[in-house]
């Protein structure tokens, strides 16, 4: 059963020039994103940026008011919800932010941000809070001692912990990760990874987990959803998404990333796309991706947008792509095509 | 018989701050090749910008001091130069790129202008003449309708191209030695891909030698042929890569390594992540930088840096843990990727 469902959502910016203000134009920052989200699951959501992940996550929250496109959590849906619906619905889905440095407010105490959530929703007596308080502290890793400091004493991931803790305060269900471990290093991201997954597991959480990395999002994610421009362009299983790519999109952006194997990354062919994301406020007609596509046809590509349907296959119905010229893989090849890269789980290396 | 562009030996930067002294180079040392490149890796605060800071004498003095160590440039020494002979070396023999092409252009001239200018300061070219090399230095790199790309402002390039307009500067004077700090760091994977890619085209062009400054192991693995691991201001492994990605001896480089999610991994395995916060690096300790977070720590670790031990062809390791010891940990470990070439 979904427990958030997303069709066909749009947020358009009016862009506003005189002084008069009147509109001469719309940024197309999500153009149209479908996705659905199982309970329990992780769905990531990659991209580059400015392909709007960040604007659909707050769409979905109503932190912005949608153009067009509905959300449905848990049966209702989020954009027709009133106050109180929306108050209610608040408490089940809850965001960690980007920016530790940015996302808390540099004037209160640890305890009064991880314990403002519960305050406004008035959840129990002050005592309680405070007790409610200590035992998030500790489920991030984060001490007691801790509470009665300031942001600004603590470190990038120790912020983050804070930050997820407050998150948690309404024991929500779902919890829209925005580029959580972006601004971390390295060793201190796989704390935070590991943290996450220990809290979905603990918690019976669901992530919507949005990254522009794609080895972690990869990594902790069940399925992936890869945005260009506005739109969703494909979704599939993490591991079917690595092996057997059907957008030109994803293909390109997989053999991109560097894998921190030197022989691999010597045996691998790289797919180098043409020039720069075009503007949202400016889209190219029909297909988004076509300017920089290699398998480009005037006809259809520049007419109009493919929709995000099943190609059928193997992968069967949870494989969706928007593009007029997939990739196809025959029934029994595990592997990507073109002998781009190795196929996970063999060994390139000489003996 | 390698061509030996740079030697750096025993280079210590520190930094003289109200609150301390920040030792955020120590007693660091390596060597590059002409052709070749030298990928340094590490975290925020390892050091790794200082040390290249250094090298180019770019350190901002007060309150930075390169306060011991050499840096040869072929036969030259760079520390003992003056300030006029150091600027001929920069740019001429010396280039570096930075991570964030917005701050290092200037908005109010031309990229073209800032181009030329370069080469007029350098090659006592006209200004007519330089501009013209301008325009080929970026049609070389990958922009199109260079011709009139040159009469427009930083403000009107994205982010891939204004690190391609870095390049072309820095290429200009064809020096022999590019220093890339965080090149690709701002940017997108796919943007990434494509300023590599001009990057090693230019090396091999010009037979350069590089250093690039990353923290992403997988950028070291795909460009560079040396790597060094840096730590709170030291080196604490060396090598040629193949040696440090497959032979690691370090338990900071075993932490990395175990710390990064693998696009080509084809079953998820849990990360192990390196436990505790990066270092303070005004209170390092005298001893080990890593101790403190190392899980094999000894008491020694703390007390002193360990001296350098040669593990292999051209791999060097700074570690108290014996060896045979060392081995015995790798195998353990639940995640190590490493060992599979020998």
């Amino acid at each position: 059963m979904s427990i958030l469902e997303v069709t066909d959502l749009k947020k358009h910016f009016p862009i506003k020039t005189g002084v008069l203000k009147r509109t001469t134009g719309h940024v197309y920052a999500v153009d149209g994103v479908s996705f659905s989200i199982e309970e329990g699951e992780t769905l990531g959501l990659v991209g580059e940026s400015g392909c709007g992940k960040s604007t659909a996550a707050r769409v979905i929250l109503r932190l912005l008011p949608a153009t067009d496109g509905s959300v449905i959590f848990d049966g209702i849906d989020v954009n027709a919800a009133s106050r109180t619906t929306l108050q209610r619905l608040r408490r089940d889905m809850q965001i960690v932010f980007q920016d530790p440095y940015a996302s808390l407010n540099p004037r209160m105490k640890v305890s009064d941000i991880v314990g403002e959530p519960l305050r406004i929703h008035q959840i129990g007596t002050a005592a309680e809070r405070k007790k409610q308080v200590m035992s998030l502290l500790e489920t991030v890793g984060l001490t007691a001692e801790h509470a009665e400091r300031y942001p600004h004493e603590f470190s990038g991931g120790q912020r983050q912990r804070i930050g997820v803790a407050r998150a948690l305060a309404l024991n929500p269900r779902l919890i829209i990760c925005d580029e959580p471990v972006s601004a971390l290093d390295v060793s201190i991201q796989a704390q935070m990874i590991n943290l996450l997954e220990d809290l979905q597991d603990q918690l019976k959480l669901t992530y919507l987990f949005i990254a522009h990395d794609l080895s972690v999002v990869k990594h902790i994610s069940d399925r992936v959803a890869v945005m260009y421009l506005g739109k969703v362009v494909e979704v599939a299983d993490s591991a079917t998404l690595y092996v057997r790519p059907q957008h030109p999109y994803t293909e390109a952006l997989l053999s991109a990333v560097p894998i921190p194997d030197p022989e691999t990354e010597r045996s691998r062919r790289r797919i180098i796309l043409e020039g720069d994301v075009p503007s949202p406020a400016n889209p190219p007609s029909g297909c988004v991706f076509h300017p920089r596509c290699p398998r480009m046809q005037p006809d259809p590509c520049t007419i109009e947008m493919p929709p995000l349907e099943s190609t059928g296959g193997d992968a069967g119905s949870h494989h969706i792509v928007a593009c007029y010229f997939p990739s196809r893989y025959a029934a029994g090849d595990a592997g990507r095509p073109g002998g781009d890269g190795p196929r996970p789980g063999q060994d390139t290396a000489p003996a | 018989m390698p061509d030996r562009l740079l030697e750096v030996s025993d280079l210590s930067t520190h930094f003289f701050t109200h609150a301390g002294v920040v030792k955020a180079v120590n007693g660091v040392s390596f060597t590059l090749d002409r052709g070749k490149t030298l990928g340094i890796v590490g975290e925020s605060g390892s050091g790794k910008t200082v040390a290249a800071l250094s090298i180019m004498r770019l350190v901002p003095d007060p309150p930075g001091k390169v306060v011991a160590g050499s840096v040869y440039l072929k036969d030259r020494d760079l520390l003992a130069l003056d300030d006029d002979d150091m600027r001929e070396v920069r740019g001429n023999d010396i280039a570096m790129i930075f991570q964030d092409p917005m701050t290092s252009l200037n908005p109010v001239f031309k990229v073209g202008t800032q181009i030329a200018e370069t080469i007029v300061q350098h090659q006592g070219k006209s200004k007519d003449e330089a501009w013209d090399m301008a325009v080929e230095l970026l049609d070389k790199v990958g922009i199109p309708d260079a011709k009139q790309r040159v009469t427009q402002y930083p403000f009107e390039f994205s982010g891939g191209m204004r690190q391609r307009a870095m390049i072309a500067m820095a290429i200009s004077c064809n020096p022999d030695i590019l220093i890339a700090d965080e090149p690709t760091t701002a940017l997108d994977v796919t943007i990434q891909a494509q300023i590599i890619d001009v990057v090693t085209e230019m090396q091999a062009q010009y037979d350069s030698g590089v250093i690039v400054i990353t923290h992403d192991l997988g950028v070291v693995a795909q460009m560079a042929d040396d790597v060094m691991v840096m730590y709170g201001g030291r080196t604490v492994e060396y090598g040629p890569v193949d040696e440090v990605f497959y032979n690691p001896h370090q338990p900071y480089t075993w932490g990395l390594l175990g710390s990064l999610p693998r696009l080509d991994e084809s079953e998820k395995q849990r990360l192990t992540p390196i436990k505790g916060q990066p270092p303070n690096l005004l209170l390092l300790p005298n001893g080990c930088p890593f101790s403190g977070r190392c899980p094999y720590e000894m008491p020694v670790c703390s007390k002193e840096f360990p001296e350098l031990e040669i593990v292999g062809p051209g791999h060097g390791v700074h570690c108290w843990i014996p060896i045979d010891k060392r081995y015995e940990i790798r195998e353990s470990l639940p995640r190590f990727i490493g060992g599979h070439a020998s």
